[in-house]
């Protein structure tokens, strides 16, 4: 019986052919590719931490760079305690707050990991933040130098802000605008993003980006509430 | 629908099968001369590297959507046609972005959304639906094989140029003696990592063709 190319049951029958075959390919790929992603995922992510402490490295170095400034890793709750068997690179930070937005996870049950690394004799302290920015998420590093109050360095990504504006974030200019800044004042978070920034006067006041407020506030209240939570475990080992 | 059986004698490299290959490159550039495509040459062309790996991720779909519309050409439901094209176009894009990221983890993050938005490139979907659909898989490689070595010269002679004249390096690597001549004063010059600038350079690439191909002025 030759087939009529142009049924509704031949049209129906080569979708869904078509579907299937494509369908199955992609899932195929996807899998089999995971793993180089995952790694490749995961260098980046070593990359930026070790780019808040000033390494500056390529990618297929910072597994080796990792470990040699990395010394420990904490994991605390939400209140600053020690959680015991968490391994702190292992946490999906983005994910975890993706959840507690969703409502699928309790704020309590949130974990903080902390890099702490050592560097030109020197501990350095790593906070990975994530918070939410204008049209997406935007995550970041802060490191504090051993004084647990002064900024060593910073480093923000975002994945869907404005380019030039929201996505400014990211640049270098405004990450080091945090270089020596103060966190804490009087045992609360001082550090707030202000229009031009705060000057000699105030140690803690970060300049915003211009067009791009939404993204600015939203990497502020990501600090803030971030260090909140990093504040009592500070204390504890002061 | 009825296609003229003729004997398959016609030589791989026939003449006809020639012009394949070569009117993409001048006559026909899909840039150029028909301006498709233009987004993505405008917008990934700052360095050598990148438009190496977008031509060969073009390359890829197109040679590979060819053949295959090409080999379905008599099954494909005419009235799901474009559809039948996207999908497979799309299947491909998604293809060559996992393998992106598997493996040159660095250039897929600087391509960005252009390696997604290969699929909407109108330069493939033209081929396909002009050339693949009406012909034998054979000539239909040609073709996007000519079409991506069309796309990608013209993306490469832009990038080259930006490279050199906006970050003064050549493929990544900083030309020698650059130090020299910004020690002299000379600087980098921002506007032609701009946007704007690829154009502006696609334009003179295309009056320069123009002015050696005669054939190619409009008459008015």
């Amino acid at each position: 019986m030759a087939l009529d190319k142009n049924s509704n049951g031949y049209t129906f029958g080569f979708s869904i052919a078509m579907v299937v075959i494509v369908g199955a390919v992609l899932s195929i790929a996807a899998i089999q590719l995971k793993p180089f992603q995952d790694e490749n995922v995961k260098m980046e992510k070593m990359q930026n931490i070790l780019y808040s402490i000033s390494v500056v490295c390529s990618r297929e170095e910072a597994s080796e760079l990792f470990d040699k400034y990395v010394v420990e890793q904490v994991v605390l709750n939400n209140k600053g305690e020690v959680l015991e068997g968490v391994k702190a690179f292992d946490i999906d930070i983005q994910k975890q707050y993706k959840e507690v937005r969703a409502k699928a996870r309790t704020a309590e049950a949130v974990e903080y990991p902390l890099f702490i690394c050592e560097k030109e004799g020197e501990r350095v302290y790593v906070v990975p933040m994530v918070g939410t920015g204008l049209w997406g998420p935007v995550w970041g590093f802060v490191s504090l130098k051993s004084d647990l109050n002064t900024v060593f360095g910073a480093t923000f990504d975002h994945k869907t802000e404005t380019p030039g504006l929201g996505a400014e974030i990211k640049e270098d200019a405004f990450g080091d605008q945090f270089k020596n800044d103060v966190i804490y004042t009087d045992g609360e978070v001082s550090m707030k993003i202000l229009k031009g920034g705060g000057g000699k006067e105030d140690p803690s006041g970060i300049d915003g980006i211009t067009g791009g407020t939404i993204t600015s506030v939203g990497v502020e209240e990501m600090v803030i509430r971030s260090f909140k939570v990093y504040k009592p475990y500070f204390e504890t080992i002061k | 629908m009825a296609e003229v059986a003729t004997v398959e004698t016609e030589p791989l490299f026939s003449k006809k099968n020639r012009q394949l290959l070569k009117d993409p490159l001048d006559d026909q550039n899909p840039i150029t001369v028909q301006v498709l495509g233009i987004c993505s040459a405008l917008a990934i062309t700052t360095q050598v590297k990148n438009a190496v790996v977008m031509t060969i991720s073009v390359m890829f779909v197109m040679i590979a959507g060819n053949v295959i519309v090409s080999l379905l050409r008599n099954k494909i439901p005419d009235r799901i046609r474009i559809i039948v094209q996207l999908v497979i176009v799309a299947a491909l894009v998604i293809l060559v972005d996992q393998v992106l990221k598997a493996f040159v983890y660095d250039v897929s993050k600087q391509l960005s959304v252009f390696v997604g938005l290969i699929i909407t490139n109108c330069i493939i979907m033209g081929r396909l639906e002009a050339f693949a659909l009406a012909n034998k898989p054979w000539p239909s490689l040609l073709d996007g094989f000519g079409n991506a070595i069309g796309y990608g010269w013209v993306l490469v002679v832009v990038a080259v140029v930006r490279e050199i004249f906006g970050s003064g390096k050549i493929f990544g690597i900083v030309i020698p003696g650059m130090d020299w001549l910004y020690s002299v004063g000379y600087m980098n010059n921002n506007m032609i990592i701009l946007p704007p600038m690829a154009l502006i350079l696609v334009g003179i690439i295309i009056w320069i063709q123009r002015s050696k191909n005669t054939q190619l002025i409009e008459s008015h």
